[in-house]
């Protein structure tokens, strides 16, 4: 392919959240015809790069230029009629418009009065869905919550499209595979390519390494906001892009599980779950969890991680196969979600943790403020007193909350959803040394994290979900993070 | 392939199409069962389109304010206020034209004061016109001096009559067409539907979604006035206490018109026969002698009817 001429440059581009610095001179260049994957760990700055691009976030520093001129967009609208679209990770369809209704609103052909014209609406969604989509795939008149996430994704581009009008040049696709099947990201890949050869420049932020290495012409590794590789990646070997992604040395790490106690030692079996099927996620999914031991599950953003545990709990119905439970004391789910579903923010660390199904119908709040104390000190939660609210407390304390309550149910076994996101480096060495103690104790642990050192260094055994199906799971020891990272995103 | 097509027709049914149906059995019901066929004589229509006016016109705003997926809590006691207002011009010596058009600015002012709360302020609509329900009805009383203001109604207690010719039933008919199209054909009326269905997308696709709000809030309550001005014609007296609890009767008929209080659907038409619905029935009830208790009774099952039929035909969708 020759090389198209550059459309848009980043230059120097710097960023900081009050002392966090996220983007430490990031360059970047994107050609006319090319798809272009951004590639880095949560954290990297993936995101808050495109936000800058997007205009929803403003650089401290640094320069962007969109075909030869200076671009600076005010938000994403502005960005949009400049020529910049992004279809972000989560679905942004009006669920009860139709799909004509969705693709022209804002921009909605309209004449005195504002009176619609349906007619060029609807020459203009047709226009812009026949570049994303065969002839006759998606109904223009289907409400967009009936159609299938596939093809939603595919009218999100249609829009954004629609959208840039006659001037889109650039088109970034966040995670644009996350909640797809195979074929269905095959052939979404497929369209992006032919949108790429009619030349617009496209902007794929992804996990998929096999995505990267199959669709696109060039890459762009960010870590710690720096850029730490780009090239070719259908000339750089896999591994090469994964240490840039990684970067630092593992061995210290792996070391640390060898030396661990081997996972022959565990007890009893405490979960036993045969080929568990959900609606969409998982797809299938086999594993023994024993007492004494911690199980950890890897895998991408949308691989099916939480749902996989909900439907153990069964949270989210099942569609085949069975768990059987050998825990009389029961299952406890450490929801990723601390504040949508974990925690009740609003209420006092007490409360919080006294909230159970079973306990006296009268509750006495001395007794359950003494108890509140006596977890305070046990978990040495940094706070003002078992009455402070527990939106309060910073993440870290809030997660030890969290396992407050699990400790006092006595669960047998812990289903733990991403424990330390959000919170800090000190804290997330607490909770995951808590974790282990809890093993040690004789509790079952299915650990879920998309932080693969935590993984390596905190589980006994680890089990990869691609695509909504686990694995088979293996010693730690026999892990690191560049395999885990290979598996998952292969 | 089938399946995907009877399952597009059952989404393109129109919304409107359940409340008609139940409209017209409610009033066959009643056909049959009032003695000598009272029920079918043309002037029991005439009484309850008069009836429907206040009511339906309060519930075209509420549709615009559901479709957002807000609330109004407050159009009983605006309804109160304009009365009053009215009658208070129209003592003072203004021309009728003149008091008409203060008292239903004064409620499109309220309306855009609470738009600017829930669409720049970001406050709850619940919450918001929780609070104006009482700020205007206390003015409202405050303003009349705790009673009723008895006035000449100046021609005005001849907009709304019983009689084919009633300027009040043939304005209130223009102004629901007003509004359907407004809502099905209008750039605007795409946009009040996109915020109810998912806010962020429309605000992503760079559309004003505050302004959005104003504009609903400001317009239903200019409607509501207006129903002011037909309540008045009817009452032809300022009374601060008129209409408590209309609102309730309004959300009523504009649910069982088929728009989720969660926002994103609603059609004029359906809370047309929605508010048609309710009239019919506590005509209905008054012309067979039955006691009050009965009405309130019907009408509520007819909700819960209505709720449970549109969320079974949601779950056969989905």
């Amino acid at each position: 392919m020759s090389e198209g001429a550059r459309v848009l440059a980043l230059d120097g581009i710097e960023k900081s959240f009050g002392p966090v610095v996220v983007l430490r001179g990031v360059e970047l260049a994107c050609h006319a015809g090319e798809v272009h994957a951004v590639l880095g760990e949560n954290g990297a700055g993936k995101t808050t790069l495109m936000r800058i691009l997007l205009g929803v976030e403003h650089a401290d520093r640094g320069t962007m230029t969109l075909a030869g001129k200076p671009y600076a967009p005010r938000g994403p609208a502005d960005a949009r009629r400049s020529g910049v679209a992004m279809v972000p990770q989560e679905r942004t369809l009006c669920p009860h418009l139709d799909v004509v209704e969705n693709i022209v609103l804002g921009i909605e052909p309209a004449g005195m009065l504002g009176v619609l014209r349906g007619r060029d609406a609807r020459a203009l969604a047709e226009q812009s869905l026949a570049l994303v989509a065969g002839p006759g795939r998606i109904s223009l008149d289907a409400r967009a919550g009936d159609l299938s996430v596939a093809d939603q994704q595919l009218v999100e581009i249609a829009r954004a499209l629609a959208q840039g009008g006659t001037s889109a040049r650039v088109l970034v696709l966040d995670e644009p595979t996350a909640s797809l099947g195979k074929s269905d990201a095959d052939r979404l890949f497929e369209r992006v390519k032919a949108l790429a050869e009619s030349g617009l420049a496209i902007l794929l932020v992804t996990h998929f390494l096999a995505d990267v290495r199959a669709h696109a012409v060039r890459y762009t590794v960010l870590r710690d906001g720096k850029v730490h590789g780009a090239g070719d990646p259908r000339e750089v070997a896999a591994e090469v892009i994964v240490r840039e992604m990684l970067g630092r040395e593992l061995l210290s790490v792996r070391a640390e599980a060898e030396a661990r106690r081997p996972p022959d030692a565990a007890g009893d079996t405490l979960l036993d779950v045969r080929a568990l099927r959900g609606e969409k996620k998982p797809r299938e999914a086999t594993f023994v969890l024993k007492r004494g031991e911690i199980l950890g599950i890897a895998g991408l953003v949308g691989s099916g991680r939480t749902e996989l545990l909900r439907a153990i709990l069964g949270l989210d119905e099942r569609t085949s196969g069975d768990v059987v439970t050998n825990a009389p004391r029961g299952i406890g789910l450490l929801s990723e979600d601390r504040g949508g579903e974990g925690l009740m923010l609003g209420r006092s660390i007490a409360d919080n943790i006294a909230l159970s199904p079973r306990g006296p119908f009268v509750v006495n709040p001395a007794a359950t403020r003494a108890a509140g104390t006596r977890w305070i000190a046990e978990l040495s939660v940094r706070t003002s007193g078992p009455d402070q609210h527990v939106g309060e407390l910073s993440g870290g304390n809030q997660q030890k909350v969290q396992i407050a309550r699990m400790l006092r149910e006595d669960f047998d076994v812990l289903l733990v959803d991403e424990p330390t996101r959000g919170i800090d480096v000190a804290s997330k060495a607490q909770v995951l040394e808590l974790l282990r103690e809890l093993a040690r104790k004789g509790k079952g642990i299915v650990l879920v994290s998309s932080q693969l050192d935590e993984l390596v260094s905190t589980c006994d055994r680890i089990a990869v979900l691609r695509h909504g199906e686990l694995g088979p799971a293996r010693p730690a020891a026999e892990w690191d993070e560049q395999e885990l990272l290979l598996e998952a995103a292969s | 392939m089938i399946g995907s097509i009877a399952q597009l027709r059952a989404t393109r049914r129109p919304a409107w199409l359940g409340p008609l149906v139940a409209l017209l059995a409610v009033y066959a019901v009643f056909a049959i069962i009032t003695p000598e066929h009272s029920f079918l004589r043309p002037q029991i229509f005439l009484t309850m389109a008069r009836q429907s006016v206040v009511l339906g016109l309060c519930a075209l705003g509420m549709t615009l304010v559901i479709v957002t997926g807000g609330i109004d809590l407050s159009t009983g006691s605006l309804v109160a206020l304009t009365t009053v207002v009215l009658a208070k011009m129209l003592k003072g010596g203004s021309s009728p034209a003149v008091a008409v058009a203060c008292a239903v600015g004064v409620a499109t002012l309220v309306g855009a004061f609470v738009g600017v709360c829930v669409g720049r302020f970001r406050l709850m609509p619940f919450v918001v016109t929780l609070g104006t329900m009482a700020v205007l009805r206390g003015s409202a009383i405050g303003l009349a001096n705790e009673q009723k203001i008895d006035c000449d109604p100046r021609g005005l207690d001849h907009v709304l009559e019983a009689s084919l010719s009633s300027p009040g039933i043939w304005t209130a008919l223009a102004l629901a067409a007003v509004v359907a199209l407004v809502l099905g054909y209008t750039r605007f009326g795409r946009h009040v539907f996109a915020v109810g269905s998912n806010e962020a997308a429309a605000r992503l696709c760079g559309i004003d979604t505050g302004r959005v709000k104003i504009l609903v809030y400001a317009l239903s309550s200019l409607l509501v006035g207006i129903a002011g001005v037909m309540e008045f014609s009817t009452l032809t007296v300022g009374d601060p206490t008129d209409s408590v609890g209309l609102e309730l009767d309004v959300i009523a008929a504009v649910v069982i018109g088929g728009a989720p209080l969660a926002g994103g659907e609603g059609s004029v038409l359906g809370s047309v026969f929605g508010a048609l619905l309710i009239i019919v029935i506590r005509t209905g009830a008054v012309h067979m002698g039955m006691p009050s208790w009965v009405q309130y009774i019907v009408t509520g099952v007819i909700i819960f009817v209505a709720v449970a039929v549109d969320s079974a035909r949601r779950r056969t969708r989905a």
